[in-house]
């Protein structure tokens, strides 16, 4: 790491637990975690299923909350928060892209992609044009009034991402965001994805355990049995 | 927040239009029946009322016995003739009294007969009743102090018997006796008690004695007092008068009952009241079963949209937002439930006053209470189902497919 005065990590856990259950069926998804990242990182979290990449991430978005240890987001104690407190933090910094796009169906794109403005109390009007512009970011000008049923799987994610940055988010979370595209789908909503953290700077967490996937990031973290077993930075990858 | 909690909640209840009705429709026959329990008595008290008005507003009536609990009323004395004409001379203020002896009877005209009530009376009993001649006269004193063999016929037993024919100056059978038709009464309808009115001969007192029931005796007086005079002064001299008259000893317990119309009436207006409000409680309790239904659907809707609550969670909703929604969408069924129990127990009230010939009066309390209730019903009995949905963990939610 550079010398130098460094803004504060944008996230910070320090020796972050989580322990499901009690006594003889208690079960450790994360044990003592230690992790930075700062604002504008791009970074893969690799490792096999059962390795704590999903607790981790699910603690990351304020959905869940650590058994042990500090979460820092911002200089903010999420761990301290309670319910509303995490979802008030995760509404306002924090943008979700799920494997399985989890729009909501009989929506039409434009409505999706409204829907955290509308918790935000947002105007009508003031909503429709902010998501008009999202979904023009991701590509999908003309594609409004589409249902997701009535669009691809590439498209449908597209929206999935349009939404999670029409709240303008320091953090996009995306949890094997191609995780059911094919090869050059996938490809795309990594250029999307690439070209969002580098042009906006924000700040790209993503959960994948594809190799070729994990080659855009600049930082690649792997867990194993609910720790880092590696944590590397590599050559900017592929070209945009 | 709340307009567009307004605007999911009917694309929720739109999407599945069939199950929404159904779930409601506990709601709907709870309103509908409360609505058209209490519009339907509501007439019937009006009509009542409205029947005192037409009575004169001072009409005593004299029965023997006490007609109460234990009153042994087939022991006591009739009255006789002499009674009436006693009040008419010594009690103040009566306009009319009229003595009154019933019997039943069936009247034949040419091959039409019909099983009616004569009533023997005087002219006064037109009076008492206020009761008005549509065609013909009534009697001549002359018939009445002679007992003749005349009378005049209510309305529905002219249409029994004559249809279109004029029925005056034609002979009927009255059992035995021929009596020519003087009269006949203008309709009156139902009683408030539901028998018809109308349903009636009336003959010279003397006649119906003689001929008919072959006593002397008269089972009822019927007083009219004059307007403006206090009803209850008449009533307390006519008792005064016939406990005289009949021997009754100082102490004893009269053994006949002066009743003021007015009374008889109250009594009737606060049993309608007391019906009324034991219909609309079995009604209410089928409301309560209605929010049941609403209950049950809704924790299905729950359960069905987990997913889609776990997105909202996960993309910024709050519980109370997520707790709002549902409890909107629950309020929104129960009070399209109520809108419609409203329309439909208006209906019914409309149906039924007019088979019952009572007059449609809508309570615009009570339709105003029954939305408001219909609106309870949906916070109540949707409260449970919407705070499950907004205590939904985001990450199990999400899971689930």
């Amino acid at each position: 790491m550079d010398a130098g005065p460094l803004p504060p990590p944008l996230i910070a856990l320090h020796g972050v637990s989580r322990v499901y259950g009690r006594g003889e069926a208690e079960v450790v998804a994360l044990a003592r975690v230690d992790l930075e990242i700062r604002q504008g990182e791009f970074v893969a979290i690799m490792g096999p299923s059962g390795s704590g990449k999903s607790t981790a991430m699910n603690i990351l978005g304020c959905l869940d909350t650590p058994t042990g240890g500090d979460y820092l987001f911002d200089g903010v104690s999420a761990g301290d928060l309670d319910r509303d407190g995490r979802t008030l933090l995760r509404r306002s910094f924090i943008g979700f892209v799920f494997q399985g796009f989890n729009l909501l169906p009989r929506t039409t794109a434009l409505e999706n992609v409204e829907l955290p403005l509308v918790y935000r109390g947002m105007p009508a009007d003031r909503r429709a044009v902010l998501a008009a512009d999202a979904l023009a970011r991701v590509g999908l000008s003309g594609r409004e009034d589409h249902t997701p049923s009535e669009l691809s799987g590439g498209q449908q994610q597209r929206v999935a991402i349009a939404r999670a940055i029409v709240t303008d988010p320091l953090l996009l979370l995306a949890d094997e965001p191609t995780g059911n595209l094919d090869t050059r789908t996938s490809e795309e909503i990594m250029h999307l994805l690439t070209a969002l953290n580098r042009e906006r700077g924000i700040t790209v967490v993503m959960v994948t355990h594809e190799p070729d996937i994990a080659a855009h990031a600049r930082r690649v973290i792997r867990f194993k049995d609910g720790r880092i077993e590696d944590d590397r930075l590599q050559a900017a990858a592929l070209p945009c | 927040m709340l307009s567009e909690s307004v605007l999911l909640a009917l694309r929720a209840i739109r999407r599945n239009i069939l199950r929404s009705f159904l779930t409601v429709l506990g709601v709907v026959i709870g309103v509908a029946a409360v609505i058209a329990m209490v519009t339907i008595g509501n007439g019937a008290t009006v009509r009542i009322q409205s029947e005192l008005g037409s009575l004169g507003n001072n009409l005593l009536f004299i029965q023997p016995g006490q007609g109460g609990p234990g009153a042994p009323s087939g022991e006591a004395r009739l009255f006789t003739v002499a009674d009436a004409e006693a009040i008419r001379q010594q009690v103040g203020g009566v306009a009319a009294v009229a003595p009154v002896s019933r019997a039943s009877a069936t009247v034949v005209y040419g091959s039409e007969s019909r099983a009616t009530t004569v009533v023997g009376s005087t002219s006064d009993y037109l009076v008492t009743q206020g009761w008005d001649i549509a065609l013909g006269r009534g009697f001549l004193d002359g018939e009445v102090r002679g007992g003749r063999s005349v009378c005049v016929i209510g309305e529905t037993v002219r249409r029994e018997l004559f249809g279109a024919a004029d029925p005056v100056g034609a002979s009927i059978r009255v059992r035995t006796v021929s009596c020519p038709i003087v009269g006949v009464l203008a309709a009156k309808g139902q009683s408030a008690g539901g028998a018809d009115q109308d349903d009636t001969v009336i003959m010279p007192l003397r006649a119906v004695q003689r001929r008919l029931s072959g006593t002397t005796t008269v089972a009822t007086i019927l007083i009219s007092a004059e307007d403006g005079v206090d009803t209850a002064r008449v009533q307390a001299a006519t008792t005064e008068l016939l406990r005289e008259r009949r021997g009754v000893q100082p102490g004893e317990k009269d053994d006949f009952a002066v009743r003021d119309m007015r009374q008889i009436v109250q009594t009737m207006t606060a049993t309608t009241g007391v019906l009324t409000g034991l219909l609309g409680a079995v009604a209410a309790v089928s409301l309560v079963v209605g929010g049941i239904g609403i209950m049950n659907i809704m924790l299905v809707s729950v359960t069905e949209r987990t997913r889609e609550i776990g997105i909202r969670l996960a993309i910024g909703a709050l519980e109370h937002q997520v707790l709002t929604q549902f409890l909107v969408e629950a309020v929104m069924l129960s009070l399209f439930g109520g809108l419609v129990g409203i329309l439909l127990g208006l209906g019914l009230a409309f149906a039924a006053s007019q088979l019952l010939a009572v007059p449609f009066v809508v309570d615009p309390g009570v339709v105003a209470g029954a939305f408001v209730f219909s609106a309870f019903v949906g916070i109540a009995f949707g409260y449970f189902p919407a705070r499950s949905a907004a205590r939904l963990d985001p990450i199990e939610a999400l899971r689930r497919e």
